[in-house]
């Protein structure tokens, strides 16, 4: 009986690894240059790890995949890691406190239940943290460097959302809901539900008139936030701060030359987001996310450090990506014509030199001779006998040095 | 298409029999007296019908084994709260076996209300036998951190000083009250409910059974609100340092362990009748005692909520299987309560052994061996070590013996002379280990000061007992 691989799971393939190293050097080049240093945090951590900071949704948490360890007796249960950044703040926060400034980024895969086992409950992500810096142009550098990883993959069109988590919490709360409808409604938003903010009725006109500009127009100038604070009236104290912030970061994109939306209702992704929340597009599809989190290491029992992130999810981008896979051109099959130690040995030696001279060389092992564009024959004694599957052109060369002459000239 | 029906035993049978009477089935074999796990319709006598735990008939439904359930709608969104995308169809309320799902704290436990729970700093232990919507519950309430123990079940004897909640089915709050437990939530209301799954929904015409059950369908009725609680009546109870807390089994053992008990000269006042409470005074000073099913002394134990207790080998052997690094241990053997475990096989089933089993597997007669037990840890690692290579173990609450042949093929059981399982046309394959009660103690509350000589003097007691009795 064949064995099929766990509903809901996927095979990566050759042309899918093909893919996925290339974004994940691509990725880890940015990063490096930007001064970021890679981590990786355990595929297993405590329950209590996402209970404890309040900031994964119940339903979230009802997704996890949790279960007791071998000495879970005490009915404490491990999950296995359903997102990347809680994780990396507790990384931080056990090994790493105390550095000014830490600038750290990760490829890991991540597990969520999802219920039809048509898409993938094991999901790739390319992520970065910044932890310790509380100014807009930390968030930038995310921005950017998010941005320059998608430009070198060659995905674009290229869009960026932002968003602002403490807008629309100061907005809901300015609003007149209690606290445990504000979660709710944040909640639905988070969870892509774009449209329940505009919901909301209020009495306030100036208010309604604002919540208008926000929710319906896609600001891309600082001058749309400024527009918004002259209509907010009596609102806006509280909510100042925040646009502020959002316009600052703005301003600078706008320096930069990059284009951005400022699409409120399209914050998403979770709960311990606190300020500006950015969303990524490549040719219409949102293929990364991420935004500032001051609270979390707090939440994680750590002391106050300002931090932001985002992570760039695998998955999608694999979809978009071109593979990088070496060409026929540079495959050479070698096939000894005496199948004893000596013929094989010096088969053996050839392949090293080849490769060594970045050429994919492999031994005949019977496989089928297409897909390869040199085959080269190796006699007990003799000259080697080489053919050119391109052109079909059959010559005998006596040594190594100058069959790659002849390889080198042909390609 | 043959139609089959799973009926409920315990608890609400009586009740379930009185509305199969009266909606015309004409039902032979389904009483408490009756030794059959099928009973017969004579008016459908094409429907095929089993009698299981009522806890076991929701995942039997959802599974597809049967097309249709009656049992309580506590076990219905016990399975939910886990499994929410499963083929399981609540399809008609009927109204009797009502009970409340309560969220229970004691009254001397210094929880009022959910909000003080939630803003508490300390771990919240909550024991349950709804242990999916027990997390669940703690999820939606944001617990920061949290521990939900399962239990069999005796869930009210828990609170205050073994766990600091309870979620607990009770049929009123007059009930909690007499317990001394205070409700915190009410999370459901329970009654009967006809249940189907949904593919049989969408394939098989079951019109002419389901038409006989739409008289006796019943709105929910509206719950009176809980009662506000001014304050919790008690402080803490604080944790007696000095107490050597005993858990007792409860069930089959409990006579047994009177019987030994008092032999070793030590008197129980309430264990057994004509006075039968859950915390029975024994004649020692600094010796609480809690009455508690044997299948959750190990765990508990090993959770340090008690510091002794008298169980079964097999129940301990379960617990080991599952968490192998456990502080629990064997003290005594105290001889009584002799059983084996076996690999017991329907007596129909050509197989000599369990070698023969696996070759079923092997040709393709059977797709994986399904192994139902209580021992769900024991029956895991017999399956793993004897290569069944593809098999699924089926947790069951007893009945067991139900499941073979048909929705199962394997049964880990225990038996005493083997007569039952006779009786119900099964056979023994395998013994496994035999097994007794057993005094077990947590290897790092035994060498805690306060209580080694009070410990070490009750080992004694009931070791001389255990020796004589050999």
């Amino acid at each position: 009986m064949r064995v099929s691989r766990c509903k809901g799971m996927r095979d990566l393939l050759p042309d899918d690894m093909a893919k996925f190293r290339h974004i994940e050097e691509v990725f880890q080049g940015c990063c490096l240059g930007w001064g970021y240093r890679e981590v990786r945090t355990p595929t297993l951590e405590y329950l209590h790890l996402f209970t404890a900071t309040g900031t994964l949704t119940p339903a979230m948490l009802g997704r996890v995949y949790s279960f007791l360890d071998w000495d879970g007796w005490s009915g404490e249960r491990v999950v296995l890691r359903p997102e990347g950044t809680i994780p990396t703040a507790r990384l931080y926060l056990e090994n790493l406190e105390g550095d000014d400034l830490c600038k750290l980024f990760y490829v890991e895969n991540t597990f969520t239940f999802e219920e039809t086992g048509e898409e993938s409950r094991e999901r790739w992500q390319c992520g970065a943290e910044l932890m310790g810096s509380g100014q807009p142009w930390a968030d930038v550098e995310l921005v950017l460097l998010a941005l320059e990883v998608l430009e070198r993959l060659g995905v674009g069109p290229l869009e960026v959302r932002l968003s602002h988590a403490g807008l629309i919490k100061a907005l809901l709360a300015e609003l007149g809901l209690g606290t445990a409808e504000q979660t709710e409604i944040w909640d639905q938003m988070l969870e892509g539900n774009v449209k329940v903010l505009g919901e909301i009725e209020t009495e306030d006109a100036d208010l309604k008139k604002a919540l208008a500009l926000l929710l319906d127009v896609k600001g891309s100038s600082p001058g749309f936030l400024e527009n918004a604070k002259v209509l907010l009236g009596k609102a806006l104290v509280r909510l100042e701060p925040s646009i502020d912030d959002l316009a600052s970061i703005a301003q600078l994109l706008d320096a930069m030359g990059y284009p951005y939306q400022i699409d409120i209702p399209s914050g998403r992704g979770f709960e311990y987001y606190t300020g500006v929340m950015f969303g990524f597009y490549a040719a219409a599809r949102r293929v990364g996310g991420g935004g500032r989190y001051d609270d979390l290491i707090p939440l994680v029992g750590g002391p106050a450090v300002p931090a932001s992130g985002f992570a760039l999810y695998m998955d999608e981008l694999m979809d978009l990506v071109e593979a990088e896979m070496k060409t026929t051109d540079e495959k050479v099959l070698i096939t000894p014509e005496e199948r004893d130690v000596n013929g094989l040995k010096s088969c053996l030696e050839l392949a090293r030199r080849l490769r060594d001279s970045g050429y994919l060389a492999e031994l005949d092992l019977g496989q089928r001779a297409t897909g390869y564009r040199w085959l080269l024959s190796v006699p007990g004694e003799g000259p080697f006998r080489l053919t050119d599957r391109k052109t079909g052109k059959r010559s005998e060369i006596a040594t190594l040095g100058r069959i790659m002459r002849a390889m080198g000239r042909s390609r | 298409m043959k139609l089959r029906l799973a009926l409920p035993k315990g608890r609400i049978m009586g009740e379930t029999a009185a509305l199969l009477e009266r909606a015309g089935l004409g039902l032979l074999g389904y009483e408490e007296e009756s030794r059959s796990y099928r009973p017969s319709s004579t008016r459908f006598p094409d429907l095929f019908l089993k009698v299981f735990q009522e806890k076991d008939i929701p995942i039997q439904v959802a599974i597809g084994n049967y097309d249709l359930g009656i049992c309580g709608l506590d076990w219905v969104e016990e399975l939910l709260a886990k499994y929410p995308s499963g083929d399981l169809v609540k399809l008609a309320n009927l109204g009797y076996g009502k009970s409340s799902l309560y969220v229970v704290a004691s009254r001397y436990g210094g929880f009022s209300s959910l909000a003080q729970v939630k803003d508490g700093f300390e771990t919240v232990r909550i024991v349950s036998e709804y242990q999916n919507l027990a997390e669940s519950f703690a999820l939606r309430l944001r617990l920061r951190r949290f521990k939900i123990l399962p239990i069999w079940g005796a869930a009210e004897v828990y609170p205050p000083e073994s766990a600091d909640l309870a979620l607990m089915a009770e049929t009123s709050m007059d009930r909690l009250d007499g317990l001394d437990l205070v409700p915190l939530a009410r999370l459901l209301t329970s009654s009967a409910f006809l249940i189907a799954n949904r593919k049989s929904l969408a394939n098989a015409d079951m019109s002419e059974l389901l038409k006989s059950f739409r008289p006796f369908e019943v709105e929910a009725e509206e719950e009176p609100p809980l009662p506000s609680i001014a304050a919790a009546r008690g402080e803490k109870a604080p944790q007696d340092e000095k107490r050597v807390r005993l858990a007792l089994p409860d069930g089959h053992q409990q006579h047994p362990t009177m019987e030994f008990l008092e032999r070793a000269g030590l008197r129980l006042h309430g264990y057994c009748e004509p006075l039968e409470t859950r915390r029975p005074t024994l004649g020692l000073p600094d010796v609480s005692v809690k009455v508690i099913r044997p299948q959750d002394m190990p765990l508990q134990v090993a959770n340090e909520n008690f510091d002794l207790a008298i169980t079964g080998q097999d129940w301990l052997k379960d617990h080991l299987y599952r968490f192998p690094k456990s502080p629990v241990e064997e003290i005594l053997n105290l001889g009584f309560g002799r059983v084996s475990v076996v690999a017991v096989v329907s007596g129909d089933l050509a197989v000599r052994n369990v070698m023969d089993l696996r070759e079923l597997v092997k040709g393709g007669l059977i797709p994986a061996v399904r192994v139902a037990s209580e021992y769900v840890n024991v029956a895991d690692r017999y399956a793993r070590d004897r290569h069944l290579e593809r098999y699924k173990v089926i947790p069951t609450w007893g009945a067991s013996e139900a499941f073979l042949p048909e929705d199962a093929d394997l049964l880990i059981e225990n038996t005493q002379s083997g007569e039952t399982l006779n009786r119900h046309n099964l056979r023994i394959i395998d013994t496994l280990f035999d097994s007794a009660a057993c005094l077990i103690g947590n290897t790092k509350t035994l060498s805690q000061p306060a209580k080694k000589a009070k410990i070490e003097h009750i080992i004694k007691v009931i070791g001389e007992t255990a020796i004589k009795g050999r």
